[in-house]
């Protein structure tokens, strides 16, 4: 092989490559030892807890507050109300100008005046324990005056209804409008028109180690160090800096592990500004780690959603239109700074984009109530879009009495057909569906499944098989915040360097949050580089020692950070050849790195071990060639350009058993083909998406946050908040198709949310199905013991 | 989440313990598994001045056959339930019963007594105590005294239990094999309390129940012995006896609605339970599917 061909190719395919293979992750042992750096563990000299006095009313004026009893408790540091905390740090509105007419209200780190939804903050108890701080809470007096709460988003809208915040008119956030094609025209042409009303329950992330910050005010230095769970440091740094009038540079960002996160950790919530607050009022480390039941009244909900769907199709299973009227809750204030119009925006945006139709009309509307605030949860709109959408298509196909294999066989979009555009004017690279489903097809012995539902039908058990095709917005370009003023960051940015003993550090504006971040980055740059894994440290989640960059999020880590991985490694790997030329007296053409070694680039000799090519450049640099300069550390950054966001797709299958006497579901099996592009580890992939069906399938069946209708959370604990557990959920077989992006190297796409976004779709799909032959179709999740046995008339 | 300071004391002996609780009232409280009493603590319901933990006690420990008595200790955990030669054989029904509650780690805790002091409406064991036809051995400084487990529960959370008294032992006919056992609950996920259960002990003579006791379970605010029983017995089991005496059971219920089961779901799926147990106990498939269908 000759130097030129080396280079023809892919950095992806050297000898020894780490990509596409299952390589344990470097951070497993340091977990699995206990020896994990979770801000919930964390101690510093003279840190105080600080615990939320929450209100127990969903709407309320606050007359008074008596702490005079709480002040006196043992341990108590300080009671800290809103106004007092107001003189340190200034409110924000969750708006981006980009989404047209989103309004809110300004929202403070604590409750001035008002209480807009229960579990609200209205005071802050400082003391030397968590134990200490919520004695003295329960000795703090509120007298409240209760107001009326808008709790139902479908009369939210009503003159009748009160305004949560006068200064904005209506409890209207935000509506956009959608039209393309000629939808009346397309249903007027069509053999059938069906329709629905789909509900979704409002479900949280309940993440396994709850939200959790240190913030530490050194007065000394003038600067706060933030320790914290989060997903996007760089972007906390700005929002600190900015509400407590620092300058980004006294803001540093700490964020080692994160017991899990799923879009619930990419917010700034009230409890965590109030928490650097304190620290700067108190001039002293302040802990907060969030219980329970507070996660529950306070982690950001999402899904609660009224979405009517309207599908027309031809006798011959053409699909001619789609018609959506959504209609979403938000809670009182838009969530900063990411916005609560997103889920809605993402649903208008994704319904009916796998199909051919381009005739498409969407209506969302984003309302305000006195509830918990809604935000991004791991696959922010899609299971919405994908439920809908491929609850329509199955609805359609029985109408027309069509297999639902067959009718999306007629109307995916072909795999020879991109680039192209959604009728939402979403650009699609290159998509699979048709690969993709052909795939699930013969995974899952479609028609074995189909012979073996009908012979059990004749001894009353009943079984349904569920299909969804899904996209995926990955790898997200500035135009997700950046445009609409948010200062969150779409690019990435990797440094790497070689150490005296031939070692790569490695730094990455990436987080790690459980998914692997820490693995794939060095696998890239192990492979890029030629180095062996195991001498490969990574360095992330900390905004004094990394690149600038977005942080894991809106699945982007493996697609921008770790491009930026593979640029860095290969300028590196440059550098590195262009020493080692130089030192052997060879050229850098003639040269390529392997096993931690400078060898022949033709025969793979080695040449020089890159420890004694480290020794001579950082210890004997008089001993070089003269006009030498080596550079062992490079860096680089990535952004996507050329398209919006890296679409992915994919389908899904459920199969399941009803008890049709008992209302109760069991899942029988699951299977997920998908397309993320190029796989860089197997296992996290699969495991990514099988994490994400689990989510999806919590949806489908248990999980829902149950508010009364005075906006009382009535399960926020997790006896009555029933996340899924192991022994409901049925084996999920994944497959994988693979179209790489070419926007990078790399080619990956992202994994993170594929499996939420069609689980439940497959699901409710499976169950009607199932009950096709007792003539009931529901489109509500979840879908509960109760909500069977009442479709059923059983009950 | 952190639970108001409390004094704890870590009986030596039953009197003791007996001791301590009458020196303190209903100011005192019991901690035996802690898997009922803690987290009610953690969430502030329940704030005692002090505990009394009875959990080295070996008095209150063991399972033994005395005459023709299975005695089961009070700290007996639900894990030797699943575990103890002498249950599978006496009792089957509770091995049966504890495989259903919560999880490995809150069986190798929880206890046999604390489950019955604490009388929460949708555990199981209180049910199938009542159907094995137990006595319930209770101290007091003053002494023992013996309550049927059919009067023992008076409510959600409520029993005959005095707060200065202990419950030591259960006591229950061991009767070898001979009769035959149906359990089955249903809840929402495994592990979690049920939203209907059923527990049934059956002599069956011929195809036909010469006794038959029906232990119903997360139905009521106590578990209820089911009259309906009596509807099955000494007949030919039929279609029309079997929904003569689902319409018998629907009248003696008075069920709860909560989050999970509105009463009427509740009155449905104790029918459904009905109607499997006869079915399986009767090995009479036919009669599974009742009127519905
Ligand atoms: C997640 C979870 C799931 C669960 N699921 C189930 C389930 O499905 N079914 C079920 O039945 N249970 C369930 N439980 C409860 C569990 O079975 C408890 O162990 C049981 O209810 C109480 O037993 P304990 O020994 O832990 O009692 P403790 O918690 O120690 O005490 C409970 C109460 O009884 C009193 N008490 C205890 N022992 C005595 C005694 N000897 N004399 C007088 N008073 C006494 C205590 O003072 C206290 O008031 C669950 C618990 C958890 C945490």
């Amino acid at each position: 092989m000759t130097g030129s061909a080396m280079d023809a190719l892919s950095v992806l395919d050297r000898p020894n490559s780490y990509i596409g293979k299952t390589v344990p992750r470097p951070n497993l042992d340091r977990l699995l030892q206990g020896r994990g750096q979770y801000v919930s563990d964390l101690e510093l000299p003279r840190m105080a807890h600080v615990v939320f006095l929450r209100s127990p009313h969903a709407h309320a004026r606050i007359v008074s507050i008596d702490a005079d009893a709480a002040r006196r408790m043992p341990g108590v540091v300080a009671v800290v109300s809103g106004r007092e905390l107001e003189t340190v740090i200034t409110p924000w509105v969750g708006v981006l100008s980009h989404m047209k007419g989103l309004k809110s209200a300004p929202q403070r780190a604590i409750a001035v005046g008002r209480v807009c939804w229960q579990g609200e903050a209205v005071a802050a108890v400082v003391a030397t324990s968590r134990a200490a701080a919520e004695d003295a809470a329960e000795q703090i007096a509120v007298d409240y005056e209760q107001l009326d709460a808008v709790t139902d988003m479908r009369t939210a809208l009503d003159p009748s209804t009160p305004i949560i915040h006068a200064s904005l008119g209506d409890n209207l956030a935000f509506e956009r409008a959608l039209h393309a094609g000629d939808v009346d025209l397309a249903l007027s042409g069509s053999d059938a028109v069906v329709e629905a009303e789909f509900l979704f329950g409002r479900h949280t992330g309940v993440t396994l180690e709850p939200r959790a910050v240190v913030a530490d005010w050194n007065a000394a230095e003038a600067r706060l160090t933030i320790y914290q769970g989060t997903q996007a440091p760089h972007m906390v740094q700005n929002i600190a800096a900015l509400h407590l009038g620092l300058k980004e540079t006294q803001v540093r960002v700490v964020c080692k592990d994160v017991g899990g996160s799923f879009g619930i950790k990419v917010h700034i919530y009230a409890d965590e500004m109030a928490t650097y607050a304190l620290s700067k009022l108190l001039r002293r480390p302040i802990k907060f780690v969030a219980d329970r039941v507070e996660s529950f009244n306070t982690d950001i909900h999402a899904r609660d959603h009224r979405c009517k769907g309207r599908i027309g199709v031809k006798q011959d299973g053409t699909i001619t239109a789609f018609e959506i009227d959504d209609l979403t809750g938000i809670g009182p204030y838009s969530m900063y700074p990411r916005t609560s119009a997103v889920e809605a925006n993402q649903v208008v945006n994704l319904v009916g984009g796998p199909y051919l139709t381009q005739n498409y009309r969407a209506r969302a509307r984003v309302v305000f109530q006195n509830k918990n605030v809604m935000c991004q949860y791991r696959a922010v709109g899609h299971p919405i879009a994908c439920s809908v959408t491929e609850g329509l298509v199955d609805l359609a196909a029985a109408k027309i009495g069509m297999d639902p294999v067959e009718i999306r066989r007629r109307n995916l979009i072909a795999d020879d057909a991109y680039p192209c555009t959604s009728p939402s004017g979403m650009k699609f690279e290159r998509l699979s569906h048709h690969a993709s489903l052909t795939k699930l097809l013969q995974m899952m012995d479609y028609e074995g499944l189909r012979a073996e539902q009908a012979a059990l039908r004749g001894t009353k058990v009943h079984r349904g098989i569920g299909i969804a095709s899904f996209i995926e917005i990955t790898n997200p370009s500035a135009a997700f915040y950046g445009v609409g003023g948010a200062k969150i960051s779409s690019q990435d940015g990797v440094a790497v360097r070689l150490d005296a003993q031939g070692s790569v550090i490695c730094q990455t504006s990436i987080t790690e949050q459980g998914q692997g971040s820490e693995s794939l980055t060095a696998q890239i740059v192990g492979s890029v580089l030629g180095v062996s894994m195991d001498r490969v440290r990574v360095i992330l989640g900390d905004t004094d020692n990394t690149p600038y960059g977005g942080g894991t999020w809106a699945s982007r880590g493996a697609g921008i950070g770790g491009e930026a991985a593979l640029q860095a490694a290969k300028v590196l790997r440059a550098n590195i050849l262009d020493v080692a030329a130089a030192i052997l007296q060879s050229t850098p053409a003639g040269l390529d790195i392997a096993g931690n070694s400078v060898v022949d680039a033709i025969d793979g000799t080695p040449r020089i071990e890159l420890s004694e090519l480290a020794r001579i450049v950082y210890f004997r640099p008089d001993t070089l060639p003269p006009g030498i300069r080596p550079e062992l550390m490079a860096t680089r950054h990535f952004v996507p350009r050329q398209y919006p966001f890296a679409f992915t797709n994919g389908v899904q299958a459920s199969w399941l058993e009803i008890d049709t006497e008992t209302g109760f579901i069991k899942l029988l099996k699951h299977w997920v083909v998908e397309d993320c592009g190029t796989i860089i580890n197997p296992q996290l992939v699969d495991e990514q998406i099988r994490g994400g069906v689990v989510q999806g399938l919590g949806a489908a069946l248990f999980e829902k946050c149950i508010y009364d209708e005075r906006g009382q959370l009535t399960n926020a604990n997790m006896a009555d908040y029933l996340v899924p557990m192991s022994g409901e959920m049925p084996d999920i077989e994944i497959g994988h198709v693979v179209s790489p992006t070419l926007e990078s190297e790399l080619g990956a796409k992202g994994a993170g949310e594929a499996g939420t976004a069609g689980a439940a779709a497959a699901v409710a799909n499976a169950v009607n199905d199932a009950l096709r032959p007792f003539g009931v179709i529901i489109t509500e999740i979840p879908l509960t013991p109760q909500v069977i046995l009442t479709a059923l008339g059983r009950i | 989440m952190k639970a108001a300071a409390f004094a704890y004391a870590r009986a030596t002996s039953v009197v003791n313990a007996l001791e301590l609780l009458a020196a303190h009232g209903d100011k005192a409280k019991v901690l035996s598994g802690g898997q009922s009493l803690m987290p009610a603590m953690n969430l502030r319901l329940l704030s005692p001045d002090l505990l009394v933990d009875i959990g080295g006690l070996a008095e209150l420990q063991g399972v033994a056959v005395k005459g023709g008595t299975l005695v089961i200790g009070a700290l007996t955990r639900h894990v030797d339930l699943l575990r103890s030669a002498e249950v599978a054989l006496h009792a089957p029904l509770l091995r049966e019963a504890a495989a259903h509650i919560a999880h490995p780690a809150i069986r190798n805790r929880g206890t046999l007594g604390g489950s019955l002091a604490h009388a929460d409406p949708a555990s199981e064991l209180p049910a199938c105590i009542a159907v094995l036809d137990a006595t319930i051995v209770v101290r007091a400084p003053s002494g023992e005294r013996r309550i049927a487990a059919t009067e023992f529960f008076k409510g959600i959370y409520e029993t005959a239990l005095l707060p200065q008294e202990l419950l030591v032992a259960v006591e229950m006919p061991a009767r070898g094999k001979g009769s035959a056992f149906f359990f089955q609950e249903y809840a929402r996920r495994h592990g979690d309390y049920a939203i209907a259960g059923l527990a049934a002990r059956a002599t069956i003579d011929d195809g036909r129940f010469s006794d038959l006791r029906l232990g119903f379970f997360a139905v009521g605010d106590r578990p209820l012995l089911a009259a309906a029983a009596s509807k099955l017995t000494n007949v030919s089991v039929t279609p029309t006896v079997l929904a003569d005496a689902a319409a018998t059971l629907v009248d003696e219920l008075d069920p709860q609605g909560d989050q999970q089961a509105s009463p009427a779901m509740r009155r449905h799926l104790a029918q459904v339970l009905l109607r499997r147990c006869v079915a399986a106990l009767l090995a009479r498939p036919d009669l599974e599917t009742g009127a519905a269908q």
